[in-house]
């Protein structure tokens, strides 16, 4: 069962480029694993390492400079691929919040269901907050999901999430439990549609 | 879209076909429990789904609905001489025998490799007839889009959306907005349906498409075989749609009939009557309509390091004015602003993925092939996307063309699509691709992707470089 999602306040790490790919994120070679955990040294292997396997001094990870549990990024973050390894990958180094303009529509699904927030704000308070933390990478921002504010040293940011989303988040619920509470009008809509099944007829031929 | 009136759209009449809760008004703006007819499951997005179900102590509710094979990280290279497969590494082999384990534990057929229709997931589950006009079809995949083809409302899910599935065969969704995508006209000779998709999202962009639902329209889409159709709503997902339609007519009828899991008898006539149905009413409204012209369509072909970064092939490479992400691209493809993309040269191409490895795709690029040989010091790849594809190909002696003009030919599976299985491209290797991405590194660190239509990448392995197809017998 997740864990409640609470206010929390952050530094940011500033990922100042537009439609980061979820093979980006985690390249599709280190998707071999069975299990939820262990993808954090893989997040961004092939931008955060060097050919040789060294940190690449040039990518804002290995920036001694940035810190902190928010990642801030431009339009259309997640795009591609559908793996949950990407936001596996994000929350098992650390990250609690991505902050962008614009997300993708199942990445920000599967975020939504890993207690990663995913915060669209507008673009020009984006650019805003990348200045900002550029201009000052010591800079603390809070987010307070039940409020739906994050909270800046330059003012309060207001965005949108789905109202059930958030319950959800704040409750620590997931959606099986949910989904199974309506047992009983699922088998009432599979008395009445039958579609044929797959596997049984292939047996049966 | 318009709640009062009673026309419809295509999505909208399969959306409100699968509602289970809640039925009605929704003041609560809680989600839809949406009821899913076809669960597609592959090696990668799986076991953690699985694990969770076990976790929970929870049965999986419809094996029976569940189609199961391993395409993403199985080597496409055939068996070893003792009859064993060479796996890259341990963790693909363990993954795909994780797979072997839980379909057994949970009771789902699996076609894994000694199945005849083991192959690409979304290859396979339309071969096999599994998906029917009006059916909701989900998998951990993006590129399940490609089943919109039947007139079915199918979308890539997540690996705790399949967990959800796999305990109540539901799915929570919000409904999505609808973007007709209108595409009248007569294709040009060379010119696909490959090229059309990536000329639509070179248009929209790669998040046009974000919070939609499209549906293909207009006369080259009617006029299209379901193997173009497929291509085309397969990258529905590269315009960051959540699915693509295309309504079932005739085509799509000839397609599924004598399909093995396609209904018979009585039951085919009656699935007919209803999958006729299944249109757009005349006077539904999209939320939003763009148009293009089939005959302003060139062959495409990308130039940067996402989809929708595409021009037609006699097009230049556009300026990078002050676009850092554009410079970026440009910089990480070796390629030049405002320079042509054609004659750009070539070192691997790799003809298959989901988007373009089924019979009509190997045909027109062996029709190209035949009698010619690859570029010297070229590697060309064809991989079939099923064993059905790679037995019918055999038949038509295609994969002898292939072979004698010097091409590999492969076992089926996803292969240098996702280069997760060792089939990959060395850094700074430019490889002319059928599959559907240009990430950075999608098929290998430093690889440079260009992406093309089966008879344009036919057409670069031989010349050994990117070369316009609508002037090949002229050349
Ligand atoms: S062929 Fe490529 S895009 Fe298609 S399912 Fe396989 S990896 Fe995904």
């Amino acid at each position: 069962m997740p864990q409640p999602f609470m206010t929390f306040t952050s530094r940011c790490v500033p990922l100042n480029e537009e439609n980061i790919d979820t093979d980006q994120i985690i390249p599709a070679r280190f998707l071999k694993g069975t299990s939820r955990t262990g993808l954090r040294k893989n997040l961004f292997n092939d931008r955060r390492y060097q050919d040789d396997g060294t940190p690449n001094p040039a990518f804002v990870l290995n920036n001694p400079k940035y810190a902190g549990q928010i990642l801030l990024s431009g339009d259309n973050f997640g795009c591609g691929s559908s793996r949950e390894h990407a936001p596996w990958a994000l929350t098992d180094y650390g990250f609690r919040a991505i902050i962008a303009s614009s997300f993708a529509d199942i990445f920000k699904n599967n975020a939504l269901k890993n207690n990663l927030l995913p915060v669209a704000l507008k673009p020009n308070e984006v650019k805003a907050l990348f200045k900002a933390v550029e201009a000052n990478p010591a800079l603390e921002i809070t987010i307070d999901l039940a409020d739906q504010q994050v909270l800046t040293p330059q003012g309060t940011l207001m965005f949108d999430i789905d109202p059930f989303r958030k319950q959800c988040l704040l409750k620590g619920k997931d959606d099986i439990g949910y989904t199974l509470g309506h047992l009983n009008e699922i088998e009432a809509y599979e008395q009445t549609h039958q579609s044929t099944p797959v596997s049984l007829s292939l047996k049966s031929q | 879209m318009n709640p009062h009136s009673s026309a419809k759209t295509l999505y909208q009449k399969i959306w409100d076909q699968h509602v289970v809760h809640p039925k009605g008004e929704n003041p609560e703006g809680l989600p839809t429990i949406l009821y899913i007819d076809r669960h597609l499951i592959h090696e990668v997005t799986s076991p953690q789904a699985f694990q969770g179900l076990r976790d929970r102590q929870l049965p999986l509710r419809h094996p029976e609905k569940i189609i199961a094979t391993m395409d993403h990280s199985i080597p496409t290279i055939g068996k070893q001489p003792d009859g064993s497969l060479k796996f890259t590494d341990p963790q693909a082999e363990a993954q795909v025998n994780a797979l072997s384990k839980n379909c057994q534990e949970f009771g789902i057929t699996l076609h894994d490799l000694t199945s005849d229709y083991q192959g690409i997931i979304h290859v396979i589950a339309p071969e096999l007839g599994a998906i029917h006009p009006g059916m909701t079809v989900v998998c951990g995949d993006s590129h399940t889009s490609t089943h919109g083809a039947f007139g079915a409302l199918a979308h890539g899910i997540g690996t705790s959306e399949v967990e959800h599935v796999f305990a109540t065969q539901c799915l929570l969704q919000n409904p999505s907005k609808s973007m007709e995508i209108r595409i009248d006209g007569k294709l040009a000779s060379g010119v696909t349906a490959k090229d059309i998709i990536l000329a639509v999202i070179a248009k929209i962009g790669v998040g046009g498409g974000t919070g939609y639902v499209f549906e293909y329209t207009g006369s080259a889409i009617q006029n299209m075989s379901m193997e173009g159709r497929m291509t085309v709503c397969n990258m529905s997902i590269e315009g960051g749609a959540r699915a693509g339609l295309i309504a079932p007519d005739d085509i799509t009828f000839a397609y599924l009939k004598d399909k093995p899991f396609s209904p018979k008898g009585a039951e085919w006539d009656k699935a007919v009557s209803f999958w006729k149905t299944l249109k757009t009413d005349p006077n539904a409204v999209y939320d939003k309509t763009i148009v293009l012209k089939a005959e302003e369509i060139e062959p495409m072909v990308t130039y940067g390091t996402n989809p929708g970064m595409a021009v037609g092939i006699s097009q230049c490479i556009p300026p990078t004015n002050s676009d850092s992400e554009l410079a970026e691209a440009l910089n990480y493809m070796q390629l030049s602003p405002d320079t042509p993309i054609a004659n750009t040269p070539i070192d691997v191409v790799f003809i298959g993925s989901c988007t373009n490895s089924r019979m009509e795709d190997l045909r027109i690029a062996a029709k190209l092939a035949k009698g010619h040989h690859v570029a010297e010091n070229m590697r060309a790849l064809v991989v079939p996307g099923s064993q059905e594809v790679k037995k019918q190909a055999e038949a038509e002696g295609l994969s002898q063309i292939f072979i004698d003009a010097g091409f590999e030919w492969r076992e089926p599976g996803c292969s240098m699509c996702i280069a997760m299985n060792g089939d990959q491209l060395e850094p700074g290797q430019a490889c002319a691709s059928t599959s559907n991405r240009n990430f950075k590194g999608r098929q290998g660190q430093g690889g440079r992707t260009f992406l093309v239509s089966p008879p344009m990448a036919a057409a670069a392995a031989i010349k050994g470089y990117l070369t316009d197809i609508r002037y090949w017998n002229q050349n």
